[in-house]
């Protein structure tokens, strides 16, 4: 075809602009005979070096950035830290063994002793120390919320990823299997569940993941469902990847800001039921001290030594709100469109 | 052009079924998306594939490569049927015909290099050795006009026409015959427009690429196609060589489409009466029955178009088109009248 019988203009555009950034295409009388791909323009030396100096910017680092702003986020990874460093260290920086009910942690009645020098924060009913049983008990809420968390999770990234990508039957039968499961009253499920087997920390853990997977596939199967439709999806199915390699190689990395939002927003929420169950008696076994069993054992003496309710209940508030505000921030962060306060 | 099929399509019909319901899904009807299409792709050409947003042009095209898999119908490349291909014969096949997408930002995968994004199709098909695979990957780069340098950034760090080009780097990598360019250039700012097209033309000049250049634009269409075919709601109403096309369209639907194409000179621009249609494309979920195109066409007669389904003749050589009105070398000639339209009564006599 001439560019003559053109008519509409569109030749003269293709003519006539040619930005000096980019090599003139096409209409040269280099390409004479060439017929492997590369020989074509083959032109590498007109690249200068300059252009490897541009900046490089991240993802990762500009999400970094944002989350780095926000304060409130910073606080709860701050008091994580903490939290995490006097589980791990507790051993060492306790000042009392948690289980050794001590003589002189007794009043002469029989009553807990309040805050004191030896005991910083006073004993419980049994005279044992209460600071060291806060700290081992944050070793129990953070190891059963971190367990059963990760649970949930490989179950709901394994069913949400398997129903979004495949759809059909296998779809209808994993999310309505979901929709059965939370219709159940969780905390009933729970109980049944822990009181048919033997109380334990790796039933609880198991439990607790079973009950709180249904919120994580629910999440990953509408994530993926907009994922799978992304034109480099057909891409790839295009070049010839299995489904395997699209699901982890395409899918899947498009997937870690929703996973690492909700793993923060779920450890608040494990960590709570693990307090709830452990209150209920279906927990964590005495004498092991976790805070959601050493607020059911104060509480009957919450108008004489109402501390005994008081700095687990508090322990357990700091750090769901920790990992809420952490969740938060991370949620604000991989969405730069939403507008920050 | 050597007028050699290369790929050949056959009564292709896609339709989305409309389903209602939440466990047991029954079928309530169905989105004719796709409803019968038959035409040639020949080898080394570029055939232009034009139309209304909604017709199934993309579909079309999603079909062909099986991205979306035919209701009924073939899809030959060179003579082997690929809707009944399967798993690793279809991966096979994937070689040899491959895709130029229409959003340069969505057809990356953010996630990965621009490198493992080029070199992924390398890699499945285990095409030579991780060192060999980066020597193509720059390769690549470099036919597309990228530094290849450039190979370890990633896909945000680029513009939509270096993204447009590392997808076409990408669709080369394992050398395919045949390429669909799903509107390629549509996303694509004006002035980077002209330097993809160029680089298309460029490649298919220089490995011998076979194109279907689907679009709405018919300047670019008639810029870049050898032959265009017009779709008109899930069908092909005319395909015919570029020149015939746009000098002598026969079906009323070409006529009018191709009068809707401004001219750059104000003075023929001024002159010009496109042929304004009335209403709008019917919906795809209840097609028009007969010729789906009675219902806008000024030149329509009752008892016959909205009856008939109009096959897909050639009325002249190499020039095919879908209208009961078209007969003996007479086709309806539409013009713009003073307030409406006007049918030239068997007006046109084709030369």
């Amino acid at each position: 075809m001439s560019p003559n019988d053109m008519g509409h203009g569109y030749d003269k555009m293709i003519h006539g602009l040619e930005p000096e950034t980019e090599i003139d295409l096409g209409l040269g009388s280099t390409t004479s005979g060439a017929s492997e791909i590369g020989t074509a323009i083959g032109a590498a030396g007109m690249w200068s070096p300059d252009a490897l100096l541009i900046e490089h910017r991240s993802l990762w680092g500009e999400i970094w950035r944002r989350f780095r702003r926000d304060k409130f986020a910073m606080v709860g990874v701050v008091a994580i830290i903490i939290l995490v460093l006097v589980a791990l260290l507790a051993p060492w920086i306790a000042p009392h063994d948690p289980t050794k009910q001590y003589d002189e942690g007794l009043t002469m009645q029989g009553m807990p002793v309040g805050p004191s020098h030896e005991f910083w924060l006073g004993t419980d009913t049994l005279g044992r120390d209460l600071l060291s049983r806060l700290m081992y008990g944050a070793r129990v809420s953070l190891v059963v919320g971190v367990l059963a968390n990760g649970f949930a999770l490989v179950l709901g990234v394994i069913f949400g990823l398997t129903a979004g990508y495949f759809r059909g039957a296998t779809e209808t039968f994993l999310m309505r299997t979901t929709d059965v499961m939370m219709a159940f009253p969780i905390i009933l499920l729970a109980v049944a569940l822990v009181s048919v087997l033997k109380p334990s920390i790796w039933i609880l853990i198991l439990v607790i993941g079973i009950v709180y997977w249904t919120p994580m596939t629910r999440v990953i199967h509408g994530e993926v469902l907009s994922i799978r439709e992304k034109e480099f999806v057909d891409a790839a199915r295009l070049t010839g990847c299995t489904n395997r390699r699209i699901l982890v190689r395409h899918i899947l990395p498009h997937l870690v800001a929703v996973i690492l939002v909700y793993t923060s927003l779920g450890l608040a929420t494990t960590i709570l039921f693990e307090a709830t169950l452990s209150y209920i008696g279906l927990g964590i076994q005495p004498p092991t001290p976790s805070w959601g069993q050493m607020i059911s054992e104060g509480q009957s003496y919450y108008l004489s030594a109402p501390h005994l309710v008081i700095y687990p209940g508090l322990a357990i508030m700091i750090t769901v709100l920790a990992f809420n505000l952490v969740g938060d921030g991370l949620r604000d962060a991989f969405d730069p469109q939403q507008r920050r306060r | 052009m050597s007028g050699e099929t290369l790929v050949r399509v056959e009564d292709l019909r896609v339709h989305f079924p409309i389903t209602s319901g939440v466990v047991f899904q029954r079928k309530v009807g169905a989105v004719y998306a796709v409803d019968g299409l038959t035409f040639d792709v020949l080898r080394g050409e570029t055939l232009g594939l034009v139309g209304e947003s909604g017709c199934g042009k993309s579909t079309t095209g999603r079909a062909i490569l099986q991205l979306i898999r035919p209701t009924t119908g073939r899809v030959l490349y060179e003579g082997g049927d690929l809707a009944n291909l399967k798993g690793n014969k279809l991966r096979q096949q994937r070689k040899r015909m491959q895709m130029i997408f229409q959003d340069p930002y969505a057809s990356l995968n953010s996630r990965m290099t621009i490198g493992d994004i080029i070199g992924e199709p390398l890699l499945v098909h285990k095409m030579g050795s991780k060192a060999e695979r980066k020597a193509k990957v720059r390769e690549l780069l470099e036919t597309v006009g990228i530094n290849p340098n450039t190979l370890n950034r990633y896909p945000h760090e680029f513009s939509g026409g270096q993204r447009q080009r590392i997808g076409i780097a990408r669709a080369l990598a394992v050398e395919p015959n045949f390429i669909v360019c799903d509107e390629p250039i549509s996303a694509l700012d004006v002035s980077i427009r002209a330097q993809i097209i160029n680089l298309l033309q460029q490649l298919q000049r220089e490995f011998g690429l076979t194109y279907l250049f689907i679009a709405h634009d018919l300047s670019v269409v008639r810029h870049i196609s050898d032959r265009v075919a017009v779709m008109y709601l899930g069908r092909v109403v005319e395909l015919a060589e570029n020149a015939v096309l746009y000098e002598q369209p026969m079906h009323p639907y070409t006529q009018a489409l191709l009068s809707a194409v401004p001219i750059p000179d104000p003075e023929a621009e001024e002159r010009r009466r496109p042929v304004v249609l009335t209403g709008d494309v019917p919906s795809p979920v209840e097609p028009p029955s007969g010729c789906h195109f009675h219902t806008r066409c000024p030149a329509a007669q009752d008892g016959l178009c909205d009856v008939e389904d109009p096959e897909l003749k050639e009325v002249r050589p190499g020039h095919w088109a879908a209208c009961h009105l078209i007969t003996g070398g007479t086709y309806p000639h539409i013009r713009a009248g003073e307030d409406d339209l006007a049918v030239v009564a068997g007006g046109g006599e084709a030369a």
